[in-house]
């Protein structure tokens, strides 16, 4: 047995001294990534969109092999992931509900058992009336929703006590006490096409959720939910680029609210291996096809890594945790 | 029509075989459905035209629903979630020795369903496309709940036991997440269970498990083993389908209507099967083997799945979860689903349409060329084929969500499917509430969410008024009729 130990450190030591010579740490079989999200949503679309850009370019020896864990709100992927520590074979991408779940539903998980790893962007929400509502900006809108009775307008949104519910909560701090009627829908899709349809009368969607039904003139967009305006400025629609949607904050509603699409890796996992995925996800982002899934979305290609990264998700769980005990959504 | 033209190319052509053969492979397992199989091949097609990747894309999808009656006519174990009602009529033919005939009825139906759901794409597009918007939450339950009350009184047994088997299935099917509150449901602290229970893992056992535990029991004689072979049953059956041109006409309708609202080809099978069964002649023989049916349920599903594509090109919303996977793959492909995405992509949309027709005649004869290889397998002793079904249901298990637990589902699952049978319990509306039962909650919900508690909303426009009427009428058919026939003897008395 000793001798057996005596033996690899001998071997680990040899390989040491080669290893500067040599790239760092590598996989070494194909690594598991997870969705905690369903098939066909934002976070599904993008975790496959990497997984096609590694492949295309060739940019890691060991397949990646994409997962969905969707279930309670994508606690399973969470427990998953954190259920195999020091495993560096297994990443993660997230969306806010890295931190909405563990908070509504009291699933025992938290961000800090993971490695962060790196964001990739931003999410953007935009606030969405039907095109032949009278409402022409989020002042106008809200001041309806202020005039009129309780709970008269309707909200759609995606899932409950998550990142659409949140936001709207945050709406009615401008409302003079007036709610809206939230309705939780199952896909971001389904969502714009209620609103369509006049089902509803608003929604928070992402960009890209509703991108198609504005550029066909069935949507309007009253302002984003973000600090500055877009930076995409090529037209949408005839009249108007991502960079002509004014901010919330321009018109009057001062409420901001951005979604992490980041990736973590399995928690105490060595700084050679973080580096591997920080890597790999750079060379990712500096592919053509990333700057034009960027855009298509209209996301904020807000990129962190290492402890800036670390901080940026520290502010957002204290955000969260704010706004989701301000509305009563904490479990009990 | 230039669509043809771009699918007609040699490279295109090629894709088109091989999706449909990977796709019938995906639909015989267990499991691995359409949606997942799509997913996993969807990185490959990156480098491919958007054109040719959908094409091979939505041939995988074609082929799986051709697959999944495969299974669950041969062995009672329905690859896919809309095969489950295929097997109430198809697998007791097998039993019969007539399983190529099951076979070839179920895959020629398959082929009608489609072809009606892609004549109706072709000429009925932007019509049809409008008409889903009408559809918000209020229209979705009356929709569900139309296809419960098409589907009370199928047991043969005491309403009881199917109020029953329905109320367990709900009860099952309410487990998880609540996703209209977002708190967490009869999980009881385990994290196995925030999934709730998996359709295809209750059907696997149920059905595939239960079915050869009974088998066992009755001496292990697996009673389909007598099936001659016959190389002309595909002619052979062929002359009986005109007969059932009423019971496919419906099945289409219903089909294509529940795949373009978009309510799934799950539901349009289940809803098929039971409005057949209801206006057949035949009806009381349902269950025992008889060949319409298989006919229904396959023709709905078939027609709702192609019709599915519909919404999910203008609208962007997929009508299933394979039409969401093939969703987030235009979207990487550069393409806009919406509106606007037949017009601004023609070459695209029409090359869709034009592989829908070509990918479904291509899958047709490819199956139909199998039905007397597929029937022989039923000839391999049961002995032999019994723990290969078994390897393949758990493997099928396992796939769903790679994890062990589902596979001792399976086998809990299993021997309920096996006491049920052996207490005269229905199976179908168990299966029914645990695969609508979420989706009738949440639509109710957000229906009173909406009208802030207040029923009229079922009746509040002509539309979701006259989806609600027809339900209750077929709820309270068998008094209906009851009466009728109490009232004509009357007459004559």
């Amino acid at each position: 047995m000793r001798i057996k130990k005596l033996l690899l450190g001998m071997v680990a030591l040899a390989a040491l001294a080669v290893a500067p010579a040599q790239a760092a740490w590598e996989p070494t079989r194909p690594v598991t990534f997870l969705i905690p999200a369903g098939t066909g949503g934002g976070a599904d679309q993008m975790a496959r969109f990497i997984d096609g850009v590694v492949k295309k370019h060739n940019l890691m020896r060991q397949n990646l092999i994409v997962v969905n864990k969707a279930g309670g709100a994508g606690a399973e992927g969470f427990l998953d992931i954190k259920g195999s520590p020091k495993d560096p074979h297994k990443i993660i991408i997230t969306l806010s509900n890295l931190f909405t779940t563990p908070l509504a539903t009291g699933t025992p998980f938290n961000w800090k058992d993971l490695t962060p790893v790196a964001m990739l962007a931003l999410d953007q929400f935009v606030l969405w009336v039907n095109a032949e509502s009278p409402h022409k900006t989020a002042q106008e809108y809200l001041n309806a929703v202020k005039a009129g009775a309780d709970r008269q307008y309707k909200m759609g949104g995606t899932g409950s006590k998550q990142e659409d519910q949140i936001i709207t909560v945050a709406l009615e701090r401008v409302t003079g006490g007036k709610k809206f009627t939230y309705v939780p829908f199952a896909g971001g899709g389904a969502v714009a096409v209620q609103l369509v349809g006049k089902h509803v009368d608003s929604t928070v969607n992402n960009p890209i959720e509703a991108v198609a039904q504005w550029k066909a003139g069935a949507l309007r967009p009253l302002c984003l939910f973000d600090a500055k305006r877009s930076t995409y400025t090529d037209k949408v629609t005839s009249t108007m680029a991502w960079s002509d949607i004014p901010t919330c904050k321009e018109s009057g509603v001062n409420v901001e609210y951005q979604m992490l699409r980041g990736i973590f890796a399995a928690g105490g996992i060595t700084k050679d291996q973080t580096d591997f995925y920080v890597n790999l996800m750079t060379k990712v982002m500096q592919t053509p096809d990333w700057r034009t899934f960027m855009e298509q979305g209209a996301f904020n290609p807000t990129v962190l890594t290492g402890n800036e990264y670390r901080k940026w998700v520290e502010t957002a769980e204290k955000t969260h945790f704010d706004l989701m005990k301000e509305a009563d959504f904490l479990h009990k | 029509m230039g669509g043809f033209l771009v699918v007609l190319s040699p490279f295109n052509l090629m894709l088109m075989l091989v999706g449909i053969l990977l796709g019938v492979i995906i639909g015989v397992l267990p499991g691995l459905g359409g949606a997942n199989g799509v997913a996993i091949l969807l990185p490959l097609t990156f480098s491919m035209s958007p054109t040719s990747a959908i094409i091979m894309l939505s041939c995988i999808y074609w082929g799986a629903l051709f697959g999944g009656a495969i299974t669950s006519i041969l062995f009672n174990i329905p690859g896919e979630p809309w095969s489950v009602a295929t097997t109430f009529d198809g697998h007791p033919m097998a039993r019969k020795g007539r399983a190529d005939e099951a076979l070839t009825a179920a895959f020629t139906s398959s082929f009608v369903g489609a072809l009606v759901a892609v004549l109706v794409i072709t000429f009925l597009a932007p019509l049809v496309a409008k008409f889903a918007l009408k559809f918000g939450p209020a229209e979705f339950f009356a929709v569900q709940f139309l296809t419960f009350a098409s589907f009370i009184g199928m047991g043969k047994g005491s309403p009881f036991k199917t109020l029953a088997s329905m109320t367990l299935g709900f009860a099952l099917a309410s487990v998880g997440l609540d996703s209209v509150t977002g708190q967490l449901r009869m999980t009881f602290g385990t994290a196995e269970l925030l999934t709730g229970f998996k359709f295809l893992v209750a059907v696997i056992g149920l059905f595939g498990i239960g079915e050869i535990l009974g088998s066992m029991e009755t001496g292990l004689a697996f009673t389909g083993a007598h099936a001659r072979l016959r190389l002309n049953a595909v002619l052979e059956t062929w002359k009986k389908l005109p007969q059932y041109w009423m019971t496919s006409l419906r099945s289409c309708i219903i089909g294509c209507w529940m795949g373009i609202t978009p309510g799934g080809a799950t539901p349009a099978s289940f809803m098929s099967y039971g409005l057949a069964k209801r206006f057949s002649k035949d009806g009381h023989k349902f269950g025992t083997g008889q060949i319409e049916g298989v006919i229904a349920p396959e023709t709905g599903a078939h027609a709702a799945g192609t019709s599915a594509l519909l919404p999910m090109l203008t609208l962007g919303i997929p009508g299933s979860p394979t039409a969401a996977v093939l969703l987030g793959g235009l979207l990487i492909w550069g393409l806009q689903p919406g509106p606007l995405l037949f017009i601004e992509q023609k070459d695209f949309v029409w090359g869709l349409i034009a592989s829908m027709y070509l990918g479904n005649i291509v899958g047709l004869v490819i199956v139909l060329t199998c039905v007397p290889l597929f029937a022989a397998i039923l000839r391999v002793p049961f002995s032999i084929i019994a723990p290969v079904i078994m390897v393949i249901c758990a493997v099928g298990a396992y796939t769903i969500n790679n994890a062990m637990f589902d596979v001792w589902m399976m086998g809990v699952f299993g021997v309920i499917g096996y006491l049920f049978n052996k207490l005269k319990y229905p199976l179908p509306p168990m299966v029914l509430a645990l695969v609508l039962g979420d989706m009738a909650e949440s639509s109710f919900r957000q229906s009173m969410l909406l009208s802030q508690g207040d029923l009229s909303i079922f009746w509040s426009n002509g539309l979701v008024g006259t989806i609600f009427g027809l339900g209750v009428i077929l709820l309270f058919w068998p008094v209906i009729s009851w009466l009728m026939g109490m009232a004509r003897q009357g007459k004559t008395a």
